[in-house]
């Protein structure tokens, strides 16, 4: 009689439910093919959480979660997209991203080989940044519940400059500086899940953004607010700014840098670049005494290249954003009222 | 961006806005057909640039905005079916139904896609052999060619999982409608450039001549918009009544014969009943005899879903030229892009949401960029 175990193998080639279980395949799944792409001293400790040094009263706090399809698209995927996004939102406040936390929620099925590459990816991201990733937790879905990998990251940082940087210092007369063409990371994106065909290779803008600002911060850049443009694209992240500093803000549209490859695909499927997503792009307020010195030194970083100074904050009283085109027409921008969706004709 | 950088530049549009304010005597009232125009307009805001004595008035040429509710709810009926994948242009998501959108729908748990092409479509027909895939077929004549294109690849692939719901309209018979009508405020039109390269504009003649009015076809980037109204005002100032062709790059005067061929063997016409504006003979396509096995309001049986439009919606004064947005009282209220009450503010072609979405705002001219700083 031949008698087949039931218990899998220990060589599993998919995740299956058994390794969020907590029991022995959670541990395989740990020590095997999670721990080793992260390998420090807080991590190696294996407990629920870090115990981490600290002596300052400059902590600062963030969490983002990261869901999407594909997994793996022109310029980026989902690993790096959890390290450099929440790298991202403390470099928006002015803070250097020491450590991070990483949820994974994994589907019933995903290839262990693609979770082990998007786990390298994570490692490559951390170490591109500075980042330290020192906890985390790991649990399973079942099949058709997810959509191969769920990530989310916490992260904490240290404020850098000696100023805050938030939308309430937004002052009247503030320059905005746009850290480089937008929408690239929406329209390749949606190519890749729709396997739309355009001629240009277009790929995501995916990039951590704290080298810049460290930069900027370092070089004397008197900075009163940052904002990564994600989702809703830089439309919806200046109103948002506009109501929290209640102040009117002006943009030239000619000034808006746009590639040819993102525009035409706008143009093709009847989307606004203004709105459509980035993962490496900010704006910066600036008062115009620091707008040369930092457009200096943002076009002599990778992210910046391109940066232009796109418009100023108007006056206190009337939260709207207005974008002027060249036509010297005004015309008002709103919150994306819903996901863009492509037009009939 | 070739074909569409020259059309954009600002000096070409300040002339030809200052030539539409030299010849302008008298007040005129134009009516943009077609939705695409609308959104260019109000992008633009070339109404800006125009002189006070024109008026601008948006047609009903937005096929979101035009498909009825009685469509929408079937769709929805439809698209419910565990055993069906809707497939649909994106736009045609988020308009309300009686009760709820397509959108609802998935969120629920119907597979609802969003195609970029009715092929597509056909696509999914021909991997999903155990599903029945059916295509939200919406569009005046410029999606009526590709529709068609995609009932006849159905057919000689023997595709028996594949049908379509059809909403297609025809522009013609709705601006005949609209000159007819005795409260008509509508002087020239700025005809579709978009449907005539399908159609071409010989169906335009006898309505010029009828209703004594211009008809410039006319395309949709700030410069073709302006050359159009400077041709249409030019004719009114003069008294003539002609069809001009402003958007020749891309229209003749027979169209294209091909693709009116590929149409006239999938439908015929029918009369078509436009939402907030109602019954207008002649005005849409139905499948003909040869292909009505693919009409998907008899394979699921949901020809007898019959549903009213609500009241508190004016979209069809809207669309007819007779109001404008602003002047309803539910627009920017009860009614906005994320809680639209009726189709005009859902589509981005959508007069409504156009006008919310771009317009209303104050001028500002404090702290201008300094010219040094800029590039």
């Amino acid at each position: 009689m031949n008698i087949q175990c039931p218990l899998p193998s220990r060589t599993e080639q998919t995740i299956k439910l058994g390794h969020g279980s907590g029991g022995e395949m959670t541990q395989h799944l740990l020590t095997n093919h999670i721990q080793p792409f992260f390998n420090n001293s807080w991590i190696s400790q294996a407990y629920d959480s870090a115990t981490l040094p600290w002596d300052s009263d400059r902590l600062v706090f963030t969490t983002d979660s990261f869901v999407i399809t594909p997994l793996f698209f022109p310029g980026g995927n989902i690993g790096e997209l959890a390290v450099y996004g929440t790298v991202n939102d403390l470099a928006m406040a002015g803070a250097e991203a020491k450590f991070l936390s990483c949820g994974l929620i994994l589907e019933e099925g995903l290839p262990m080989a693609t979770l082990e590459q998007v786990l390298a990816s994570m490692a490559e991201a951390a170490r591109k940044t500075g980042v330290e990733l020192v906890t985390g937790d790991t649990k399973v879905v079942e099949r058709g519940k997810g959509d191969g990998i769920y990530i989310n990251t916490s992260g904490v940082g240290v404020l850098q400059g000696n100023q805050p940087i938030n939308p309430s210092r937004i002052r009247s007369g503030d320059l905005i500086l746009l850290s480089g063409d937008i929408g690239r990371h929406g329209i390749s994106v949606m190519a890749n899940r729709k396997g739309l065909k355009f001629e240009s290779s277009l790929t995501s803008d995916c990039a951590p953004l704290n080298g810049a600002v460290a930069k900027l911060l370092r070089g004397g850049v008197e900075i009163h607010c940052l904002r990564d443009l994600t989702r809703g694209g830089l439309a919806t992240a200046l109103v948002e700014l506009a109501e929290s500093c209640n102040r009117g803000l002006v943009l030239e549209e000619s000034s808006i840098p746009v590639s040819e490859a993102v525009q035409g695909a706008c143009e093709i499927l009847g989307l606004d670049p203004l709105y459509v997503a980035n993962e490496g792009r900010f704006v910066a307020f600036i008062p115009e005494k620091s707008s040369r010195l930092a457009t200096s030194i943002l076009r002599n970083t990778e992210v910046g290249s391109s940066c232009e100074i796109i418009g100023h904050v108007g006056s206190e009283g009337h939260a709207q954003v207005i974008l002027r085109n060249d036509l010297g027409c005004d015309r008002l921008l709103q919150r994306l009222p819903g996901e863009q969706l492509p037009r009939i004709c | 961006m070739k074909y569409l950088d020259e059309y954009r530049q600002s000096d070409g549009i300040q002339k030809i806005a200052a030539e539409i304010h030299r010849i302008t005597t008298s007040p005129w009232t134009l009516m943009e057909v077609c939705g695409g125009q609308t959104h260019a307009i109000v992008r633009n805001r070339l109404d800006q640039l125009l002189p006070k004595e024109l008026e601008l008035v948006h047609g009903p040429g937005c096929p979101v905005c035009v498909t009825p509710l009685e469509m929408l709810d079937r769709a929805i009926a439809v698209a419910r079916l565990p055993e069906v994948i809707f497939c649909s242009f994106g736009d045609m998501l988020r308009v309300p139904g009686s009760e709820h959108d397509l959108l609802t729908v998935k969120a629920a748990g119907g597979d609802i896609r969003i195609v970029y092409s009715p092929l597509q479509a056909v696509q999914i027909a021909e991997q999903n052999p155990t599903k029945e895939i059916v295509f939200f077929a919406v569009g005046f004549e410029t999606t009526a060619a590709a529709n068609a294109m995609a009932a006849s690849l159905a057919k000689t692939k023997a595709l028996g999982n594949f049908s379509m719901l059809v909403s297609q309209f025809l522009v013609t018979p709705a601006i005949e409608s609209i000159c007819s009508a005795p409260d008509s405020r509508v002087q020239g039109f700025l005809a579709a450039g978009h449907v005539c390269s399908i159609t071409g504009y010989e169906r335009y003649l006898p309505l010029a001549e009828k209703y004594r009015i211009p008809i410039v076809i006319t395309g949709f980037e700030p410069l073709d918009i302006l050359e159009g109204i400077l041709m249409c005002v030019d004719q009114l100032e003069q008294g003539a009544c002609q069809v001009q062709n402003q958007y020749r790059r891309a229209v003749e005067r027979v169209g294209n014969r091909q693709a009116q061929d590929l149409i006239q063997s999938v439908f015929r016409i029918s009369t078509q009943h436009w939402r907030g504006v109602g019954s207008i003979p002649q005005s849409g396509l139905s499948f003909n005899d040869e292909f009505a096995s693919l009409d998907a309001t008899v394979k699921f049986d949901i020809n007898n879903i019959k549903t009213t439009e609500r009241h508190d919606c004016m979209s069809g004064d809207i669309m007819l030229g007779h109001k404008k947005p602003k002047d309803c009282p539910h627009f920017g209220k009860e009614c906005r892009p994320e809680q639209p009450l009726g189709a005009p503010m859902v589509s981005s072609e959508g007069a409504c949401s156009a006008y919310y979405r771009y317009s209303q705002q104050e001028r500002s001219n404090e702290h201008p960029v300094p010219a040094t700083l800029k590039n």
